[in-house]
């Protein structure tokens, strides 16, 4: 209910503050201008966690597309809106394949360094008007209107950037957007689940870039006079330093921030000349104090304080049934998995050497072996995170060796990671969403414009379902990160089981768990196996799996030194050697 | 174009990129020990010229301010974190480390400029008030987020060139200057004339280099600095402490910016912000050598050097353009050729 | 009577909501070796990384008489507190002889002039780094790094040296020279705290042992008590209780 008084009186001010002096309009529409190119990078650097300081240039790059188009060739500005819009996602998604791929500091690094030469260019080019620019612009007409009354602009402005807003946070809220979201922690775990990591960053910078060459266009449309100096490098620094006062997590952090900031630079920059008696951007000192300090003291920004204040968010509704396609599971006792002589190298260092062996439907198979003996290395090559050096892996009749782990798990494989990897902030079914990536297919278009709507709800009741059936249906909605180790390892259990697998990969489900934890955790599995689960386990505890498990496979120094059933396994001398160790 | 202009051009293209190795080995050295990619760098080259310049004139350089000032603030925030963690007994002898010697140079400064001492004395003030800079703006900005992430640590630079750009227009103005030559001397080689003072530049630049190429390879300080960039947790387990490793290393930055910055006073005019774009030729040559390689760094900005200056004859108005848009390719071929990893924060 | 070295008293460690050690309480007394063993998960390196001070904690750790709980990691080692860790944490980029003189990096700050010397004790004590000197810490086998992780551990000087998991991915011949090397270290005076997955091996060399599960100190005692206990070697020494039952 606050958040919607809240909404409420924001609309409210936005629609009156036309009435206030030329003065306020002006500040207003910079405002919403700016408010859109923040909106990008929160995108981009609060929730992906990459960034880029280009964001001016894109401006710059709409701003002269559609003035040197409108006045030299005529064309309408609306047709040079579309052709700003290509040639800003061109631009940008080959800095994006360039930088993308390598550490998170080469996209920045890159769009310093492009921001810098274009501007430039800008100023450098005669035809671009060098350092005085392009005047005369024409007027934009809507409906045989000419929007020349500033007022007119300022709803048009923010008419676009609160649709921005929209749109971002429907895509947030979708299956591209949870993904997303999950970026930060490292792009093995979408992957895991069928996301590209990189085309997922790629979208971000693009959708980041698109949002800018918005801005950059009414830019031109409202002042009809583009020069040099407001696409600049420290005009995109400045970007980054609206969504860190104002808060790089949340959407309305952007608003914040461009609000906060553009009125400081306007009050700053007539106080500060006159209190030193020279002329200059002395507010840079004011504003780069203020970002050290919010960076050291209050790395959420403003809207942080905000969301402290208000009330959580209501839950969504959840459907009865998930009506999601499923998979024919295969024949129980037909082979599922075969690893055929897999041999993996680092090096002159042998992890895995010659390993096989089999898993048929409807079986959980333990694989277990000492600290070191390769077995996670085994498990991350069945998952596909590591390529093989030699050998060959087959799920069903296929072989899977080779594929990237998004491959692989299209072909029908989940697992779950050692280090649990769930977003802390997102609640424990938003998490367990994600593992539903691939049983979906809306992309960001669909989902901005929230025509995904049944199909979200689909998901959203397949993830409860999933929930249900490990028993946390109580903590659906409470944040993953608050949750014990225990019900984190079982929540990525049931995010895993959202995907629909053939075949659930676990890696070291016990590990850390108390007592009950495990014994709870072994029942679960027991359950899953009766309704014709296929399950691989890597584990170091002996115990957990002894009782739970149908066969054992031990590895020992990369090697496979036995295979059996539990009972065999106990009593086999080469097993107790290795496990206790001869000194 | 005669081999004549040839020649002059590439001993042009040949001084800017001695400065901008200088400039990438600090760049890279101070990204391997903290993870801060240094985009101030260029402030402290500013800072050299404009310091030397103000001394010239015998004025108190605003520097002087900026160290006592920056002083003051690190010595409250050490106040504040020695009392909150309840070592009050160690805050006499840090409160010491960080006042008394930014205090000893001003004084010394003080007293040194009425006497219009020689031009090498004062390039040795000039290093001696800028190179404190480095650790105060390490103690002030950075080391509170030793534990943050890159990206974190790089906005955190970002904001710092804004305040040392911003002071810098405070304290020096807006007027560029040009400080004197080390040497007025031209000396004649056949037809080829090298003026002194871009033989101080290759000289310096090489003494430098070699120096800190003893130091890393030499010393146990040095092993030690390397060691924090290669395996900051293993450092730690050995006594190596990361604060004192990007104490040192901000230091090493300050010092050879200031020292790039008083080489080329004498050959271009330096304005308070100049700084920043010849920083960023050399963040050029970081990046050929991937932040990590140094010899790679090197050739990447004796590169950057020499495009320069053939651009500079062909396309003069569009020299920066050429040398920024080249880290694209270069990007590309990096991307290309080296291996990927995930980058887990 | 013997002097006692560490003392550790209601030791606590989170992480985020989960106590991942909870109360934990153990002594070290000079020249002796420790061990604590205990499952997979149950907290034994995060107890070892909260003693050294790369994780906070809440508690009492008491080093040769002196609080040493609000110290930073550099200040522990120049104490006399050393730990290697289950990943070894060597500088690969850097030559076997570079990763020891580090090790001796905060004896070298306060001037001491033993260095060299240390160095050819370590040489003597594994005469395969010697051999290696210049080669790459990066390019060694498993053992060889297990052998320059303890050498440069020794280069440090110290009085108590914390080792977790010396035998992890080694080869049973490497795993005994290992614990045979640690077994000696104890006549030159060094007391070591030893964790290990190897737990028959773990209280054969070492003097007490503590049991750590879930956490919590579950067991403590003589290691030889310990070695004959019947809940240790269902647990630990045996695999299940199986086959000692039939």
């Amino acid at each position: 209910m606050i958040r919607r008084i809240g909404l409420a009186l924001f609309l409210a001010l936005l629609a009156i503050l036309p009435l206030c002096s030329s003065f306020y309009i002006t500040l207003g529409s910079y405002i919403g201008l700016y408010s859109m190119v923040a909106l990008g990078l929160v995108l981009l650097t609060g929730v992906a966690g990459l960034t880029s300081f280009g964001q001016a240039a894109f401006m710059g790059v709409a701003a002269y597309t559609t003035a040197i188009l409108t006045i030299q060739f005529g064309w309408s500005p609306w047709l040079t809106l579309l052709i700003a819009l290509v040639l800003t996602m061109a631009i940008a998604s080959i800095l994006g394949a360039i930088t993308l791929r390598m550490g998170g500091h080469y996209l920045p690094l890159a769009t310093i360094a492009w921001g810098i030469s274009l501007y430039f260019l800008f100023g450098t080019v005669p035809a671009l008007g060098g350092s005085t620019g392009i005047s005369d612009i024409g007027a934009l007409q809507l409906f045989g209107m000419e929007l020349r009354d500033e007022r007119v602009f300022y709803y048009l402005i923010w008419g676009v950037c609160l649709s921005a807003l929209w749109v971002t946070i429907n895509l947030l809220d979708s299956r591209e957007g949870r993904a997303i979201r999950a970026l930060k922690g490292g792009t093995s775990m979408v992957e895991a689940f069928g996301a590209s990591g990189h085309r997922l960053k790629n979208i971000v910078f693009v959708y980041s870039a698109v949002l800018a060459c918005l801005a950059g266009w009414l830019y031109a449309h409202m002042q009809r006079f583009v020069n040099p100096s407001p696409f600049g490098l420290n005009q995109g620094i400045e970007f980054l330093f609206m969504i860190t006062i104002g808060g790089p997590f949340s959407v309305w952090g952007a608003i914040a921030g461009a609000t906060v900031i553009t009125l400081l630079k306007t009050v700053l920059q007539g106080i500060l000349p006159k209190l030193i008696h020279q002329t200059g951007n002395f507010e840079i000192i004011v504003f780069g104090v203020m970002i050290v300090a919010v960076l050291q003291w209050m790395r959420g920004g403003i809207w942080s304080l905000v969301e402290r204040l208000l009330p959580p968010k209501p839950n969504q509704p959840i459907n009865d049934s998930s009506d999601l396609s499923m998979r024919d599971q295969p024949l129980r006792g037909t082979v599922l998995l075969r690893v055929d002589g897999v041999t993996k190298a680092y090096g002159g260092l042998v992890a895995v050497k010659k390993m096989s062996f089999e898993l048929s439907a409807g079986e959980i198979v333990g694989l277990i072996g000492p600290n070191g003996a390769g077995k996670s290395t085994m498990f991350n090559l069945i998952s596909g995170e590591v390529p093989r050096t030699a050998g060959s892996i087959y799920l069903g009749s296929e072989n899977i060796s080779g594929l990237r782990p998004s491959q692989i798990a299209r072909r029908g494989l989940s697992r779950t990671f050692q280090h649990v990897r769930l977003i802390p902030g997102m609640t424990t079914i938003e998490n367990v969403m994600i593992g539903a990536y691939l049983r979906t297919h809306d992309g960001i278009f669909t989902a901005g414009l929230r025509l995904n709507q049944t199909r979200e709800a689909r998901v959203r009741a397949e993830a409860a379902k999933q929930l249900r059936r490990v028993g946390l249906e109580d903590s659906m909605f409470l944040p993953a990160g608050s949750l014990s180790l225990g019900k984190q390892r079982i929540v990525e259990i049931a995010r895993a089981l959202c995907g629909d697998p053939l075949l659930l990969l676990l890696d070291e489900p016990a590990a850390g768990l108390r007592h009950l934890e495990k014994k709870e955790l072994a029942n679960l599995l027991a359950e899953l196996r009766g309704q014709g689960l296929s399950v691989l386990i890597v584990e170091h505890d002996m115990d957990f799996l002894m009782n739970l498990v149908d066969r054992i496979v031990v590895m020992e120094f990369g090697e496979k030194l036995a295979e059996g059933l539990p009972r065999e396994i106990r009593s086999n001398p080469a097993v107790l050697e290795a496990y206790l160790g001869g000194v | 174009m005669d081999s004549q202009t040839i020649l002059i051009l590439a001993q042009d293209g040949l001084t800017n990129g001695a400065i901008y190795v200088l400039l990438s080995v600090a760049l890279i050295l101070v990204f391997g020990v903290t993870r801060v990619v240094l985009i101030p760098q260029g402030e402290f080259v500013s800072y050299g010229a404009l310091t030397l310049a103000s001394m010239q004139l015998g004025a108190m350089p605003g520097t002087v301010w900026l160290l006592l000032i920056m002083a003051g603030i690190a010595a409250i925030m050490e106040t504040y974190r020695l009392l909150s963690s309840g070592a009050g007994r160690e805050l006499p002898r840090v409160l010491a480390m960080t006042l008394v010697p930014p205090v000893a140079i001003a004084a010394l400064v003080k007293i040194c400029i009425p006497m219009h001492l020689a031009l090498g004395w004062q390039v040795l003030l000039a290093i001696l008030i800028v190179t404190p800079l480095g650790p105060l703006v390490y103690r002030v900005a950075f080391r509170p987020l030793a534990d943050a992430s890159v990206l974190v640590l790089l906005i955190a630079a970002v904001a710092t060139h804004f305040v040392l750009v911003g002071l810098g227009l405070l304290f020096f103005g807006a007027e560029g200057v040009r400080t004197p030559p080390f040497s007025d001397a031209q000396l004649t080689f056949g037809t080829l004339t090298v003026s002194g003072q871009s033989l101080w530049v290759y000289a310096t630049s090489f003494v430098f280099i070699s120096f800190l190429a003893w130091f890393f390879s030499r010393t146990l300080y040095g092993k030690a600095l390397r060691a924090v960039a290669f395996n900051r947790n293993g450092a730690r387990l050995v006594g190596i402490s990361p604060h004192l490793a990007g104490t040192v290393t901000f230091a090493f930055a300050a010092a050879i910016g200031c020292l790039s910055g008083v080489l080329i006073g004498p050959i271009t005019t330096l304005y308070y912000d100049s700084g920043f774009l010849i920083g960023l030729k050399g963040f050029v040559g970081a990046i050929v050598g991937g932040m990590a390689s140094y010899p790679l760094a090197a050739a990447g900005a004796f590169m950057v050097g020499f495009l320069e200056s053939f651009s500079s004859f062909w396309l003069s108005g569009y020299k920066d353009v050429i040398v920024f848009t080249i880290i694209i390719p270069i990007l590309l071929w990096r991307s290309l050729s080296s291996i990927h990893y995930e980058e887990e924060e | 009577m013997t002097e006692r070295l560490l003392t550790v008293r209601d030791l606590n460690v989170r992480y985020g909501k989960v106590e991942a050690v909870y109360r934990a309480s153990l002594d070290v007394d000079r020249g002796t070796i420790v061990s604590v063993i205990g499952p997979n998960g149950a907290g034994k390196s995060t107890l070892l990384n909260a003693l050294m001070g790369v994780l906070a904690s809440r508690g009492t750790v008491e080093f040769c008489g002196s609080d040493m709980a609000r110290l930073t990691v550099e200040r522990r080692v120049s104490q006399g507190l050393c730990l290697v860790p289950e990943t070894r944490e060597l500088f690969a980029q850097m030559s076997v002889e570079d990763n020891l003189e580090l090790g001796a990096f905060t004896r070298y700050r306060r001037g001491d002039k033993g260095i060299r010397q240390s160095l050819s004790e370590v040489f003597a004590l594994f005469p395969r780094l010697e051999q290696r000197r210049t080669q790459f810490a990066g390019s060694l086998s498993g053992g060889e790094r297990q052998m320059l992780a303890l050498g440069r551990a020794l280069m440090s000087q110290p009085t108590l040296l914390m080792l977790d998991e010396p035998s992890l991915g080694l080869a049973p011949l490497i795993v005994k020279e290992i614990l045979h090397a640690i077994s000696d270290l104890r006549s030159t005076g060094v007391s070591i705290l030893l964790i290990e997955q190897n737990a028959r091996a773990a209280l054969q060399i070492s003097d007490y042992g503590y049991v750590l599960e879930n956490g919590e100190i579950a067991l403590e005692g003589p290691s030889s008590d310990l070695a004959n206990n019947p809940r240790i070697i269902e647990s630990y020494l045996g695999i299940g209780g199986g086959e000692e039952a039939s």
